[in-house]
């Protein structure tokens, strides 16, 4: 390792009102779950988790919600940026038939899990939970890859009118489930966590990081566990024992911010 | 690690046999925006720029620590003696073991080596904080300075009970296709294997110069790193970097290796050891 290798933007394309994918080249072997650090010169370099795998093509999905998105939205096709990683360990994926939750941006990243769950032959559902429908993307996507997909928006104005969790626990009342894998605020994974009692669960979660690479503790939650080297994906069990699980996670200083 | 109670147990978990925490300063800081850190072949540099979330909300971290009965050592940062006795009481009030004055951090304008490289201010900070509690007093020294001989005098004037040598060194990396620093603070501090000599050599002229215990650090990773820098004069090590190389078990792992290296060379006790090379 020689610090982070600068890479073109491929391709800057717009999802959602907000949301957008930026691809470029990056051949290193990944696993679904895993993430990049992105640095934009002059500006920031933040967690961002893979969106998009291809053979040679690596992708990001992200909101405009900082001063670094801000910046990494206005990215035209040929502007550079810097990566690390992949980083993390990634989801498992396996069993019979899985159930994929997805709030918000968090949808992005349970793409891939999701291709890779077609590519196993694991049947998968997915949920999508979204405020309103302009904020809705990669639907088409998921259903490419043979999952059935269900919406639901804070404000009914598609699908299911409601929060994601609790469509969640319709469709686990009827259903039989191998697992359930999540992303997206830790508030709505906290809930699934309790609605899903004893199905295997995969939550992938997101603290302000440094290093990335398991030294700084900056991203720390329960005792020692490190988002960026630990997790970021973590199982059920681990997470029912972590305190600040749902509850709070800590801002550059350090200091506890509660959810 | 050790910017909370969680991590600092993980690490004892691991085989560390005390914790010094992250440098803690007055108020609450962020530090420096990303990116912070760069990996580089033999080293990892980062200029963090002390970020804390503050002595008082560090507390609570400490409280919560303090049940494992093991070592803490609280590192504090300041910018003049006010602020180091002030940080040291709160450190002793929250039941720290002992306490580590950070003059070395090589990034942070106003603190670190800005305070480190000046003996007559080493003298006095040291003094007044070490008359100010009733713990052990270490100072945390800088390699960038051009007489740390003088440095480490003026530490033992001061009274302390003990140097920590060295810190990360001063040091940039330079990004070829985009023509600028990496690092957001451009400069920052080079730890890791790559800076192990650098760090050998300064305990070895500290320990000809001073009478006071040296805890060494800068680039262990091995137990044979950890008795070089005792035979440099070192009667303790502490690891960061390691950590990355050989993942957070490596307290555990240089302890085995320093056992084994000592049962192969029928060396009963590692103090006999302590400065053994020097003649």
């Amino acid at each position: 390792m020689n610090g982070p290798m600068v890479k073109s933007i491929i391709e800057s394309k717009t999802e959602a009102k907000n949301i957008k994918t930026i691809l470029f080249e990056h051949q290193e072997k990944i696993v679904p779950g895993q993430f990049f650090m992105i640095w934009i010169p002059d500006v920031d370099e933040i967690p961002m988790s893979v969106s998009y795998i291809d053979k040679k093509i690596r992708g990001i999905t992200f909101r405009k919600i900082g001063d670094a998105t801000d910046a990494l939205f206005e990215l035209k096709k040929g502007d550079k940026i810097g990566v690390r990683g992949p980083y993390g360990n990634g989801f498992k994926i396996d069993g019979k038939n899985i159930l994929f939750v997805g709030g918000g941006t968090g949808i992005g990243m349970l793409a891939p899990a999701v291709e890779e769950a077609d590519n196993k032959n694991i049947s998968s559902t997915v949920i999508i939970g979204v405020k309103n429908k302009n904020e809705l993307f990669f639907e088409n996507r998921f259903r490419k890859s043979g999952a059935q997909v269900y919406v639901s928006t804070d404000d009914g104005s598609r699908g299911y009118k409601g929060f994601a969790s609790d469509l969640a626990k319709q469709i686990l009342s009827k259903n039989k489930f191998s697992s359930i894998l999540t992303c997206g605020p830790e508030i709505m994974m906290k809930k699934l966590l309790a609605i899903g009692k004893n199905i295997q669960f995969q939550a992938s979660l997101e603290r302000y990081m440094k290093c990335g690479i398991g030294i700084c503790g900056q991203c720390c939650i329960g005792e020692g566990l490190r988002v960026c080297k630990d997790g970021p994906i973590f199982d059920g069990k681990t997470l029912k024992n972590a305190e600040d699980f749902g509850v709070y996670k800590r801002d550059a200083s350090g200091r506890k911010i509660k959810f | 690690m050790d910017e909370d109670a969680g991590s600092m147990k993980r690490v004892v978990g691991c085989g560390a046999g005390a914790v010094v925490t992250k440098s803690i300063g007055l108020k609450p800081r962020a530090g420096y925006p990303n990116p912070t850190i760069v990996e580089l072949e033999c080293g990892i540099l980062n200029a963090m720029g002390l970020p804390s979330p503050g002595i008082k909300e560090y507390g609570e971290e400490i409280n919560n620590f303090k049940k494992l009965k093991i070592p803490l050592i609280g590192s504090i940062f300041g910018s003049n003696s006010k602020e180091f006795i002030e940080l040291g009481r709160k450190m002793q009030e929250y039941g720290a073991d002992a306490l580590e004055l950070n003059m070395s951090c090589p990034h942070a304008k106003g603190y670190g080596l800005e305070i480190g490289s000046d003996p007559a201010l080493v003298k006095e900070i040291t003094s007044k904080v070490k008359s100010s509690v009733d713990l052990p007093v270490f100072v945390k020294l800088s390699s960038n300075v051009s007489d740390l001989k003088d440095i480490a005098k003026a530490v033992e004037k001061g009274g302390a009970d003990g140097i920590v040598a060295i810190n990360t060194v001063k040091a940039m990396k330079i990004n070829l296709e985009l023509r600028k620093p990496v690092l957001a603070n451009k400069i920052g501090g080079y730890s890791g294997k790559a800076i192990k000599p650098i760090g050998v050599r300064c305990v070895y002229e500290i320990a000809e110069t001073v009478d006071i215990p040296i805890i060494g650090v800068g680039g262990v990773t091995t137990g044979a790193d950890a008795l070089e820098y005792i035979m440099a004069g070192a009667s303790a090590v502490q690891i960061g970097t390691g950590i990355y190389n050989r993942g957070l078990d490596v307290f555990e792992k240089v302890c085995n290796e320093i056992e084994s290296w000592m049962k192969k060379h029928d060396v009963k006790k590692l103090s006999d050891l302590v400065g053994a090379a020097h003649v």
